[in-house]
């Protein structure tokens, strides 16, 4: 085919690091307020009806969002191999404690309410709330360890070997600025979540999530600022020492990235980048104020651009690093040594240009279909369908 | 063979993809079960079969939850424990994953709840196209995860890129279009759809023996009978197709499922049974039916079925001409970037093509040039793969599929021709076959994937060499937390479907009993025959 020779494969990349970005965001901002949800579900709602109603409001949703995780671990996989393979195995016992809550909720939101039984429902709603605060906590912590670089090098067959003991491995995940980035993504997912239960419910639920999600918004804001401070002081970044060109085959050890100075020179480099954190903090701030003055869409609308603004910042403070190594800064993987070979990228967008607008499309189709406020009355009605 | 990392790593896939595929065959046939009955609730507005469509589809989502659980568990598998793999083949190797994700799981998972949920919110029209965009989303599913299965059996459009270490794309629409892949399809979805089948039918046949809803019963065991007799024959029928597919392009797996020591004259013999023995090379107490083999692996009689003899001598050139690639490899980078001598590729790319048959060195030595000849003879020794679970599996895949037509032949012929008149030996036979076409089904991964060994990517990377490197604990622990996981969710998920099996169809109970006392007379003057 000669038709990829369209597009460079220079730009193929950058488009594709953008999508990789927007995967990420769609899925915080849509399974985000499923975790969110979940994560406040003991909290929020005390008696049975109440639980069912606030589960009841992500229970047509939240498997069509999950999607954007499941397409979000695809598409990594087509676009940028060399990712997948080295950041699933190297944080691999993390990934499986994602797994096991992921595999925990679509069961616990089938069968919570198929038995009477009081014990067996208050079990599926723990299960539920793991199942939503425990990857929401999690996503964090593999993004400050991204940031921090993750020990592993490349041998000349570009096998990736760990460079520290199973046990460290896992432990080693544990840094502190790490579980402050973890912090940070459940505050904010929960902030989300409680926009969606003012959003879908009345009442005395309603209120209970707003005085939590301001709550959690006023933690996000806290812990994102303090995180950037500590990035500022004691985090060091990785960078190209020469450029390097920008269409080289898919080979990070062509050409060597360094460990040096801070990830935010990034912002005199390129001060438009501003705006990312800016969004971010704005975001949670109207979402917080939104709450307040008893709004009912606006502070979803909030926490949206504040998750968009906080994930955009990642990406664009690290740029053109995607995974840096920090036991061997040259195996560090790189918009430019990590992609997908130029055929396959031209392919995989011609794909995605026809189906994301689709998905989009039927998705918003779908939500509108299920508009409106849940009510206890809807639920407890054995005539409609509720979990 | 030591139990290494190697091992555990197979054995948790096979362990969690063998889970994962007790809920996929089940939500690939109900799901288009349930949308027939749903098409013609919408047609005739009858309400019994809108409780129908419920009482399925009530089932299916118990299944669904599992199904949709356990593939989450599949889609990160491969970066978690198959490292070198996904890097090694991402490039191909994702695409039809990715493809599956946008226009399957999206379709599926956003109409599935709205498919639960929407009865009230939806125009019984508006409600049966959802019905019908899940189903055909779970079978676009199928489609490209076996597009994806198809390649690491038969891997066309691809080339090995020595600049980045891994295989890259040549045609995408040669992997779409392979042909092991198309017949792997059909396959694998008419089984789908035989295990939905004989699920209906076994439940049905239960209510009957208890004399519980009668009326539901009858009709679902005439749709099932008649979908699942169409299926059974499918499925064997286009098994063979992919006999032929196995024949043509993977020797070695022909030859494991017929334990073909020698190359036999043509027209090739059907062992029925026997048990081979690898290491003697023979098969003790073989049973022989002349020319079937012949016929389901070349389709003609004149053509002979190479046997592992052959094969292995075939495999043992190749690895000598795979080390001529490797030597080349080495050279290639050891120069610098953008400094590879052209004609260096060129002559790399002659011999490309046996690559994999060199690192297949690479268990027994770190630079496969300095393999010794006894090595060379090894790992050509190697590409057998281990025979007996292949043959025996095979064997009992085939024989079940010829009881599944008797069975749906049966019920389809009594359903319309003998007035539902069901012996109750039937009924019986019918609940207890109920758990075959799932054994059926996960036999024929066995003979798909364990056939396929000593490689991931068949002729391109070795399953010892696709492995993540991760500690031996760390994956003992995660096989060990999946199992207690996925075991604690089978019992409750069976649980569940007893409990809901045994309940019976809730919805709409009044309505329909009323419906069916008013037209009792009309449905008695035409009804055992089940007019639609
Ligand atoms: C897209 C790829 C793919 C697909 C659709 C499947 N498999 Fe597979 N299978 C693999 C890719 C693979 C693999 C990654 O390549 C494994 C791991 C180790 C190996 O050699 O192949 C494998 C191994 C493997 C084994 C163990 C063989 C051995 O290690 O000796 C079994 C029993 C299965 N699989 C069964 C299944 C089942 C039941 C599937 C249905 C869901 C399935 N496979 C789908
Ligand atoms: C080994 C590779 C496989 C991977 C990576 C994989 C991945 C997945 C994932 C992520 C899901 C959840 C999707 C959702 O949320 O809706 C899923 C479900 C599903 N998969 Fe798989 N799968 C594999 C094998 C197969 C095979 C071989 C088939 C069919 C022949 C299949 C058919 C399905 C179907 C129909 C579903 C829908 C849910 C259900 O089964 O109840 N999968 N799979
Ligand atoms: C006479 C009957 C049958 C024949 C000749 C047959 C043949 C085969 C062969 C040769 C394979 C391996 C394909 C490959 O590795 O390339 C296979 C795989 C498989 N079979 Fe069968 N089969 C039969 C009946 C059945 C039945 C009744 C079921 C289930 C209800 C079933 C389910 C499967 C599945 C799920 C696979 C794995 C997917 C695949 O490789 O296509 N088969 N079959």
């Amino acid at each position: 085919m000669i038709l990829h020779d369209l597009i460079s494969l220079e730009l193929l990349r950058v488009i594709w690091w953008g999508l990789m970005g927007f995967l990420l965001i769609a899925f915080a901002a849509t399974d985000g307020f499923d975790m969110g949800t979940a994560a406040l579900l003991p909290f929020v709602a005390k008696t049975d009806l109440e639980r069912r109603v606030v589960i009841n409001t992500v229970g047509p949703v939240w498997e069509g969002n999950q999607v954007w995780f499941i397409l979000g671990g695809a598409l990594i996989f087509a676009a940028w191999p060399a990712l997948y393979a080295i950041s699933f195995s190297m944080f691999y016992f993390a990934m499986f404690l994602v797994l096991a809550a992921l595999i925990l909720r679509p069961v616990a939101f089938k069968y919570r309410s198929k038995r009477e039984d009081p014990r067996w429902r208050a079990r599926w709603d723990w299960a539920l709330f793991i199942g939503g605060a425990a990857p929401a906590l999690l996503f964090g912590v593999a993004v400050g360890n991204v940031l921090l670089g993750v020990p592993f090098h490349l041998t000349p067959d570009l096998m990736a070997v760990p460079d520290v003991g199973a046990l460290m491995r896992f432990v080693g995940l544990l840094h502190p600025f790490a579980l402050l980035c973890g912090l940070v993504s459940l505050a904010m997912l929960v902030m989300h979540g409680a926009g969606w239960i003012v959003l879908k419910t009345e009442g005395a639920v309603q209120a209970r999530a707003r005085r939590f999600g301001e709550r959690a918004a006023l933690i996000a804001v806290a812990g994102y600022l303090l995180a950037g401070l500590w990035m500022w002081l004691g985090v060091t970044g990785y960078h190209y020492a020469v450029p390097p060109p920008h269409d080289a085959p898919s080979n990070p050890l062509l050409y060597p990235v360094v460990r040096a100075g801070s990830w935010l020179h990034a912002y005199a480099e390129r001060p438009w980048i501003w705006i990312a954190p800016v969004l971010g903090v704005l975001g949670a701030l109207i979402s917080w104020a939104a709450l307040r003055a008893g709004r009912e869409l606006l502070p979803m609308v909030g926490s949206k651009l504040s998750i968009f603004g906080v994930i955009s910042s990642v990406g664009l403070v690290m740029f053109p690093v995607i995974l840096p190594s920090s036991t061997d800064p040259k195996s560090s993987l790189t918009v430019w040594n990590a992609s997908g070979s130029h055929l396959s990228l031209f392919v995989m967008l011609v794909a995605a240009c026809i189906f994301l607008p689709l998905i989009i499309l039927y998705t918003a189709w779908v939500y509108r279909v299920l508009w409106g406020k849940v009510t206890p009355e809807a639920v407890a009605d054995p005539k409609t369908h509720s979990y | 063979m030591e139990f290494g990392i190697v091992e555990l790593s197979r054995l948790q896939f096979a362990a969690t993809a063998l889970f994962h595929f007790l809920f996929v065959p089940l939500t690939i046939g109900l799901s288009v079960i349930i949308a027939i009955m749903e098409t013609v609730y919408v047609m005739t507005d009858r309400p019994i079969w809108r409780q129908m469509t419920k009482f399925w589809g009530s089932l299916f989502g118990i299944n669904f939850a599992l199904g949709v659980a356990t593939g989450i568990t599949m889609e990160f598998q491969f970066g978690m424990n198959w490292a070198y793999y996904s890097h090694y083949v991402g490039d191909i190797f994702g695409a039809p994953l990715a493809m599956e994700g946008m226009m399957a799981f999206f379709m599926e998972a956003t109409f599935v709840g709205l498919w639960f949920f929407g009865w009230e919110r939806l125009s019984a029209r508006a409600h049966l196209i959802v019905a019908w965009l899940v189903a055909i989303a779970t079978n676009f599913s199928a489609l490209w995860i076996l597009i994806a299965n198809g390649w690491m059996q038969y891997p066309v459009g691809a080339e090995f890129n020595p600049l980045t270490m891994r295989m890259e794309l040549v045609s995408f629409a040669e992997v779409m279009f392979n042909p092991v892949a198309q017949a792997k399809f059909v396959h694998t979805a008419s089984a789908g759809y035989v295990v939905a089948s004989v699920f209906v039918l076994g439940v049905s046949c239960w209510y009957l023996l208890k004399d519980r809803h009668v009326e539901l019963a009858r009709r679902s065991i005439a749709v099932a009978s008649a979908f699942g007799l169409a299926s059974a024959l499918s499925v064997v029928v286009l098994g063979d197709e992919s006999g032929y597919d196995a024949g043509q392009n993977q020797k070695m797996k022909m030859a494991a499922i017929e334990a073909m020591w020698k190359t036999e004259p043509a027209p090739a013999s059907f062992t029925l049974f026997g048990l081979p023995d690898r290491e003697a090379r023979e098969t003790h107490y073989a049973i022989h039916i002349p020319y079937v083999m012949g016929l389901i692996g070349t389709r003609s009689l004149d053509k002979e079925i190479p046997g592992f003899d052959e094969l292995e001598k075939d495999s043992e050139a190749r690895i000598r001409n795979g080390l001529v690639a490797y030597d080349l490899l080495t050279k290639i980078q050891d120069s610098k970037a953008g400094e590879a001598d052209p004609a260096r590729i060129a002559a790399f790319h002659q011999h490309s093509a046996d690559l994999g048959y060199a690192l297949l060195l690479k268990r027994y030595v770190e630079d496969p040039r300095q393999a010794s000849e006894a090595q060379i003879l090894q790992a050509a020794n190697d590409t057998i793969p281990t025979v007996w679970p292949v043959f025996w599996a095979f064997r009992i895949m085939v024989g079940l599929g010829m009881a599944f037509i008797l069975t749906m032949a049966f019920f389809f012929w009594r359903a319309s021709f003998r007035q539902m008149d069901f012996p109750r030996w039937s009924l019986w036979l019918g609940v207890v076959i109920i758990p075959a076409p799932w054994i059926a089904a996960e036999m024929g991964w066995i003979v798909a994937e364990y056939g396929r060994q000593p490689w991931t990517v068949a002729g391109v990377l070795p399953t010892a060499l696709s492995v993540s490197q991760l500690g031996f604990g760390e994956v003992a622990l995660t096989l060990a937390g999946f199992c207690l996981f996925y075991a604690t969710l089978f019992v409750i998920e069976i649980r569940l479907m007893a409990k809901y099996i045994r309940k019976g169809p809730q919805d709409d109970l009044a309505l329909t009993e009323a419906w069916m006392a008013e037209h009792r007379a009309h449905l008695s003057a035409s009804a055992p025959t089940g007019r639609m």
